[in-house]
């Protein structure tokens, strides 16, 4: 929709060179390239928005941050009760409740950075039709804000470990690189699901239970082992699985963090093809609708 | 001559109609799509409309332009295709230097959020720096004069506080084109005059305004050049003076307002609203605009079309001479009035006793409004009220062109 270029090509910054560059506004063909380079521009607005979604939340909630903790302490208490005691479900050997928090720490940022990366452009009506920026910045400010909450509910996953004497060896300076791949992952279901949103209205209904079927699809009661028999009972290669891309981080977290359990390459490999298809198409499907957002929203 | 730092060309931007209303449901989709399968049935012929049509101008650096037009006329969709909010149809536009646009006061504010955080954030939405904000920041605060309150969340602000703020971290945004539309339509009288001081300044900076507003007098006061949108077209382009003159002479109509109706006199039309006004009328008669002396009793009856209920809703009315000049307004709750009303008709009548306005055709603004502060409920914008005329008492030089506005009755004595 715009291309921006320094007239004098020197590319230097300042007022003056700034007067000379010229925004050319023209009718934009269906299909386009991604414009990092312009989403890198408005950095300084990302991050301004995604410190105003963080304040705003914490400041309307009376429990403030202690949510953040809470939703997946709880979650894991329930969970514990039902699947750990009640339908005594494998963990491999590690205790329970350790188990299922460790996965439903990432469970709960990819859960949480979806719903509200999905209802952000719609929630961002009033601001889209006001100003322009990059729309990209909406819904990948709240993918971000999620990296919050699981920061301040991380300490407990060592409390946890501490409590039950569970060690992470070396293979933990790897788990960053599966919280990456599900904000990769997050990111690419937000920019389908928002855009989405933005034309057809009931995706809002849909939101809660899809997050809540994938839950089930995911191994954060079970673990992924639990699940492969069953696949090659049907005649499936168990990579299969890793084609849901939060297969791979929830196993990938917990391997690295608590190394007891298992991840083949294969379902690794699965998880992040499938994650960055994900995120680049919908970064495409995003883009080919964001020009028509003021119009519809 | 200087070069143009706006050029438009040829642009057009088409709307599918009812695009905006409706929204489409993805079971809807899936469902229509489904037996358009079965039934091999082509797609419904989509309406479309065109709210900016062969539209062209250049801008050059420095000049501050108005934009004026009946609701509806394509000023506001221009302004989006200018900021790149929405993109064009047809043609092309280039814009040289950095490019601000304020379509709304307090954009980016958060209601949550404090005076300070507010500043910070609503200056990064309108496109400025980190550092350009902290920079400025001081001076920002002085100008909306709310030093004591920067640390408390702006929905406990004043409205007063809160536009005063909110216009002045725009006022601020340092750009080599603005775009500006209809902002000041809110806000008490003195501060809009800030605000009109302000512009003018910022004018004279040598930046390169475009300035879409509904107050000729402003336009008038602000602008040399003025351009005329009708039906999403430029009807005029050309002094201001000159275009604005064809724009009320436009309102006029040939035979009075019975032949406009009155949604052609509205500023736009709000979906949910609660009021709105249905017919405007002076004196007794009823066709055309009517005629009283000046000096004499003006009667004015406002319906009002009530469709949930109102409570403490203030009327304001705004009469403007044939210049775009607003001489005075009128607003209910000086005059202990408000609305309290159910559902329904109702009609308004207003007395003003002494219309002591000088010779000539004058035009009024109706606005309903809970407060200051929020989105107006209904605005009608210079419909044609009445004919001035001087009768025997006054003498003949009040209708030469000196620029009178008003007619005092004085007294007048000879003391020892």
């Amino acid at each position: 929709m715009q291309s921006d270029q320094a007239a004098d090509g020197s590319g230097s910054s300042g007022q003056s060179i700034a007067s000379e560059r010229v925004i050319a506004i023209e009718p934009s063909a269906r299909l386009k390239g991604l414009a990092w380079g312009e989403v890198w521009s408005y950095r300084e607005l990302l991050l301004f928005f995604v410190w105003r979604d963080i304040k705003v939340r914490y400041k309307q909630s009376v429990l403030g941050v202690a949510w953040a903790i809470l939703q997946p302490l709880l979650t894991m208490v329930i969970f514990t009760v039902f699947f750990g005691h009640m339908a005594r479900i494998s963990s491999g050997g590690i205790p329970y409740p350790l188990f299922s928090y460790t996965g439903l720490l990432v469970w709960t940022f990819f859960a949480q950075a979806t719903a509200q990366a999905a209802q952000s452009l719609v929630g961002s009506a009033q601001l889209i039709t006001k100003v322009y920026f990059p729309r990209v910045l909406v819904p990948t400010a709240a993918v971000l804000g999620g990296l919050v909450d699981l920061a301040v509910a991380s300490p407990l996953l060592l409390v946890l470990m501490g409590h039950y004497r569970v060690w992470p060896g070396w293979e933990a300076l790897f788990a960053p690189l599966f919280v990456l791949l599900a904000v990769v992952t997050a990111g690419g279901v937000g920019l389908w699901l928002s855009a989405l949103n933005v034309e057809y209205r009931d995706v809002r209904y849909i939101v809660p239970f899809l997050i809540q079927v994938w839950l089930f699809l995911t191994p954060v009661i079970y673990p992924a082992s639990l699940a492969v028999p069953m696949l090659e009972r049907v005649g499936l290669p168990r990579w299969v699985l890793g084609l849901n891309p939060m297969v791979g981080v929830v196993e990938g977290f917990r391997c690295t963090l608590l190394g007891a359990t298992w991840v083949p390459v294969d379902l690794l490999l699965a998880s992040v093809l499938s994650a960055i298809l994900t995120l680049i198409s919908g970064a495409m499907y995003f883009r080919s609708v964001a020009r028509s957002f003021a119009d519809v929203v | 001559m200087t070069e143009p730092v706006i050029r438009v060309h040829d642009l057009a931007k088409r709307y599918r109609l009812g695009e905006r209303v409706p929204y489409k449901s993805l079971r809807e989709s899936l469902s229509n799509g489904l037996r358009r399968v079965m039934r091999r049935a082509r797609p419904r012929q989509a309406e479309w409309v065109w709210a900016l049509q062969n539209l062209a101008f250049d801008v050059v650096r420095g000049e501050v332009v108005g934009i004026i037009g009946r609701n509806g006329a394509g000023k506001t969709t221009l302004l989006k295709i200018l900021s790149r909010i929405t993109e064009p149809t047809e043609g092309r536009v280039e814009l040289r230097g950095r490019v601000g646009c304020l379509l709304e006061v307090g954009t980016g504010f958060h209601p949550e959020l404090t005076g300070r955080e507010n500043v910070f954030l609503s200056g990064a939405v309108l496109g400025m720096t980190k550092a350009e904000i902290r920079q400025r920041f001081d001076e920002i605060v002085s100008f909306a004069e709310v030093e004591d309150f920067l640390d408390t969340p702006v929905k406990r602000y004043s409205s007063g506080m809160y536009l005063r703020l909110a216009f002045s971290v725009a006022a601020h945004l340092d750009t080599d084109i603005l775009l500006v539309d209809e902002i000041l339509a809110v806000g008490d009288a003195a501060f809009q005059k800030k605000c009109l001081g302000k512009m003018d300044a910022v004018s004279r900076g040598g930046r390169t305004i475009l300035f879409v507003s509904h107050d000729m007098g402003a336009v008038a006061s602000l602008t040399k050049r003025t351009l005329y949108l009708e039906n999403g077209t430029i009807a005029v382009d050309g002094p201001s003076q000159v275009v604005i003159g064809r724009y009320l002479a436009d309102s006029l109509g040939n035979g009075g307002p019975a032949e406009k109706p009155i949604s052609y006199y509205r500023r736009e039309e709000n979906r949910d609203t609660p009021v709105r006004v249905s017919s405007i009328r002076a004196g007794s008669q009823g066709e055309g605009t009517p005629t009283v002396f000046a000096g004499d009793q003006l009667v004015m009856y406002i319906g009002l079309e009530v469709f949930g209920r109102l409570s403490g809703a203030n009327v304001t009315l705004g009469i403007k001479n044939i210049q775009g000049q607003r001489v005075t307004t009128i607003f209910s709750p000086d005059h202990g009035f408000t609305l309290n009303l159910s559902p329904g008709r109702h009609q308004l009548r207003i007395s003003i006793e002494d219309l002591a306005l000088a010779p000539g055709e004058y035009f009024v603004d109706v606005g309903v409004n809970q407060s200051t502060r929020t989105k107006a409920f209904d605005v009608i914008l210079d419909y044609p009220l009445v004919r001035v005329v001087a009768d025997q008492r006054l003498v003949h030089w009040l209708n030469r062109p000196w620029g009178v506005v008003c007619v005092l009755s004085a007294r007048w004595e000879v003391s020892p």
